[in-house]
């Protein structure tokens, strides 16, 4: 039904797909599978017309499809994408949603009580128990789901797919999602399903396909392989980072993390429930927090660093209970943190590169607290510009004019300037090149040679191995293990992050 | 890497977005002088800036709000039942204390009060400002209203009057004041820690936050700053006209966000600037002193001065799209 040979995809300076093949059947479910990065989202949005490749054939039930194709024109053919974030209409209702642009029109009018009454059918085909007159926006994450799903058969979708369905469901939701998955397939219609839970794969999947590095891996049927042989096709390269030095004897605890608990916000459209977590961080020593996205790793430096507040726990920093109730204090205590959302959380975009980095230590520039002092705070960006060589005009640019790269050096060079006790990077190479990516390493292990207590969050497992005296493992909230870093391998990494268990 | 020393190419968009304003305000001048000399005579000159200064003085403070991405709608209310608050108290104290001290320390009392409320509702109350200060501007306007019957409460003293007649070395009082209250607003954004965190809040509130700022007390703080402006402002309008009017202050709060925002000052934070503030102040001033003058009638001079600031915004934007496509 789907055949995508040779699909390749160049972006500025990164090669994302090179030769990706995808075949699927009719009435089949398909794992689409790989490590953050493989390139799997990028093929999704190639054949959702999100994107269009620079080279390869599409082949769409027995008609070869253009690459200008847009999104909708897909859609037309029966290729219908459910995104992670939602596409629905918070204030609309459900039968609205499901047939949003194409309402049933009587004398130039909606037609309501025809909308209603096919809505209601499409629902009940489904076997789903809503109300189509209930508003989006007072549905739970797993109902908007399958209201999605739900307008994918009005749109008599071929092949519907499903990114990372799973990853904001409670485990009952999850059966229900996999049983209108069963329902779907016995119509004939196709799923691709993008998933890192692996069990779900062995439990719903018929074929499965690698990705790595944007290259086919393989293909084959779910049956005949475990989960072991789907972690070790995903995984094996070679791990391309400069290696730690070997690190000192352990010195004291500095950090100290004990039964530390969030339950996610209602009204929080992310996040994860922190289920407690317990572990120390010593001096000197950097700590890598690995998990899937979702996992909770963010969610917990986010409560480590006041940003959230936990339910129940304590924080304790050199001996002292600190427990932060907002990052003013966790910085006042001396944690720092690089969140994981650069422009959204870091920068400030439109303001200088000097403001940028000098903001949380003004107090210390100040006379009197008060009067910036601009020669000093100049040669404290002089400083950290030379030391993390960091590439820029002059400090007066706009912090936008900045490479990915040198913008992380600036947020680095931010904390360091406050002299943290503790310091979190939460993904500290996202989106910054590959040579960028030393020169973040360095840094990281520069501060931990001066004794500073250092926690890394990423979700690239050679760059967690890499940096890591210890790996923290996290899934669904909690720690499932405690590695050393230089001891660990993928594979048994990838078990734990996926299963809760070694694989 | 293309070496950094080297200097860009001169860039028309960028250097009229920086000194448009400037020359349009020139061009006006010239204009008006042309069409009537009497508009360059000193008279008129100081009859403008001082009227520029009454309005010019909340600009100052309305310039910290846009900073944060806020804006305050309740300025022009506020002045008026500041201004007769102080009014009220000075006929009710007699004579015992100087007439201008009362109606100073009540007017800014209560400028500083009710922005305090403004700011608590916009944090706590989570309540958009836009429509807190909405709020304001009827409740502020209802209260000068009942406080007396709508009538001007008037009689002040020489003292009192002083402080919007008189002058020092030929300057106006109002002028004094206005560039004292411009130059304070200018160091505290430019060379102060508190600036960096305004622009900062305004910039990028999320990351404001996590980067150790308290993003809560510093919005509290501009609608203290703009409230305290619009209530020395409504002293010194009723020293100017010798009574406390009930209808004193309409529409101020469209003048003076039209100067901040025809300075360049962008609606959704982090970016504008005091001078910039300055100049679009004078600039509205200029245009409706200079319309008179060329006998344009005032319902005519509120068309253009919509049409300008409609023209400011849309370069602005503009000129942001531009930088976008290098």
């Amino acid at each position: 039904m789907l055949d995508l040979a040779d699909i390749t995809k160049r972006f500025p300076g990164v090669v994302a797909l090179d030769g990706a093949r995808l075949s699927v059947a009719a009435g089949e479910v398909h794992a689409l599978l790989g490590e953050n990065g493989a390139g799997k989202s990028t093929l999704l949005k190639i054949f959702s017309g999100a994107q269009a490749c620079d080279s390869g054939r599409l082949m769409f039930d027995g008609a070869e499809l253009s690459s200008s194709d847009t999104p909708v024109q897909r859609q037309k053919a029966g290729i219908v994408t459910i995104y992670q974030e939602f596409n629905l209409q918070p204030f609309l209702t459900v039968a609205e949603n499901l047939y949003l642009g194409r309402e049933p029109v009587r004398f130039g009018l909606i037609d309501h009580r025809r909308l209603r009454a096919d809505a209601k059918a499409v629902l009940e085909g489904l076997g789903l128990d809503l109300d189509p007159d209930m508003e989006v926006s007072r549905l739970n994450v797993a109902d908007q789901q399958m209201v999605e799903i739900a307008r994918a058969m009005t749109l008599q979708a071929k092949l519907i797919v499903m990114d990372e369905p799973t990853a904001a469901l409670s485990p009952r939701e999850v059966d229900i999602l996999h049983r209108i998955i069963g329902e779907l397939k016995a119509r004939g219609i196709a799923v691709v399903y993008v998933t890192h839970r692996l069990k779900e794969v062995k439990a719903i999947c018929d074929g499965y396909t690698v990705l790595r590095d944007g290259r086919f891996v393989a293909t084959g049927r779910v049956a005949e392989i475990e989960v072991d042989g789907m972690v070790r096709l995903m995984v094996g390269r070679d791990v391309e980072f400069l290696q730690r030095p070997p690190h000192r004897e352990p010195a004291e605890v500095v950090l100290k993390v004990d039964g530390v608990s969030r339950k996610r916000g209602r009204h929080e459209a992310r996040g994860t429930s922190l289920r407690d977590v317990s572990f120390e961080v010593r001096a000197g020593e950097i700590v890598g927090l690995a998990g899937l996205v979702g996992a909770g790793r963010t969610d917990l430096v986010r409560v480590l660093f006041g940003a959230d507040i936990m339910d129940s726990g304590t924080i304790t920093l050199n001996g002292q209970v600190v427990n932060p109730a907002s990052p003013c204090d966790a910085l006042k205590a001396g944690i720092a943190l690089v969140p994981e959302d650069r422009k959204q959380q870091g920068c400030f975009l439109d303001h200088s590169i000097r403001h940028n980095l000098s903001l949380p230590s003004l107090k210390r520039l100040s006379r009197w607290g008060v009067f910036v002092d601009e020669t000093a705070e100049k040669a404290l960006v002089e400083d950290f510009r030379a030391r993390l060589n960091i590439r820029m005009a002059n400090d007066g640019v706009a912090m936008a004019t900045l490479s990915g790269g040198n913008q992380q050096k600036v947020l680095l060079a931010r904390c360091m300037a406050l002299s943290p006790k503790v310091l979190i990077v939460d993904e500290p190479t996202r989106g910054v090149d590959v040579g960028a990516k030393a020169d973040v390493h360095q840094v990281l292990f520069d501060m931990a040679a001066t004794g500073v207590a250092v926690i890394v969050v990423s979700s690239e497992l050679p760059e967690v191995m890499a940096v890591s005296d210890r790996i923290i493992v996290f899934c669904e909230g909690r720690i499932t293990g405690t590695l050393d870093g230089f001891a660990a391998d993928e594979e048994t990494l990838m078990g734990l992050m996926a299963t809760g268990r070694a694989a | 890497m293309t070496t950094s020393t080297e200097r860009p190419p001169f860039d028309m968009v960028a250097f009229l977005r920086t000194w448009g304003t400037t020359l349009f305000l020139l061009l006006l001048i010239v204009v008006f002088a042309a069409w009537n000399p009497r508009f360059l005579s000193l008279r008129n000159a100081v009859n403008i800036l001082t009227e520029v200064s009454i309005y010019g003085v909340i600009a100052v403070g309305m310039t910290f709000v846009i900073l944060t991405a806020g804006v305050d709608l309740a300025v022009g209310s506020l002045l008026a039942f500041a201004a007769i608050a102080a009014a009220w108290v000075v006929q009710a104290m007699g004579g015992a204390v100087p007439q201008w001290l009362v109606a100073l320390v009540v007017a800014s009392f209560i400028g500083l009060a009710a922005g305090f409320l403004h700011g608590k509702s916009v944090t706590w109350l989570k309540v958009p400002a836009f429509i807190v200060t909405l709020g304001g501007m009827t409740v502020w306007r209802g209260a000068t209203l009942i406080l007396n019957d709508g009538g001007p409460i008037s009689g002040f003293d020489d003292g009192y009057r002083w402080w919007g007649t008189g002058s020092i070395l030929g300057v106006p009082v109002p002028v004094i004041i206005f560039a004292l209250v411009a130059l304070a607003g200018h160091i505290a954004l430019r060379h102060t820690r508190y600036g960096r965190q305004v622009y900062a809040v305004g910039g990028n509130a999320e990351a404001a936050r996590l980067a150790g700022i308290n993003v809560k007390a510093v919005i509290i703080s501009v609608y203290v700053i703009v409230g305290f402006l619009a209530g020395l402002s409504g002293f010194l309008l009723s020293a100017r006209l010798g009574s406390a009017e009930a209808v004193a202050g309409i529409n101020y709060e469209l003048r003076v966000i039209a100067s901040v925002v025809i300075g360049g000052a962008s609606l959704s934070g982090g970016s504008g600037s005091i001078r910039g503030t300055l100049i679009g102040a004078l600039l509205i001033g200029v245009l409706s002193n200079g319309l008179v003058i060329m006998h344009v009638s005032s319902y005519f001079q509120q068309v253009v001065i919509g049409l300008i600031i409609v023209a400011a915004v849309a370069f602005d934007a503009y000129a942001k799209s531009h930088r976008g496509k290098v």
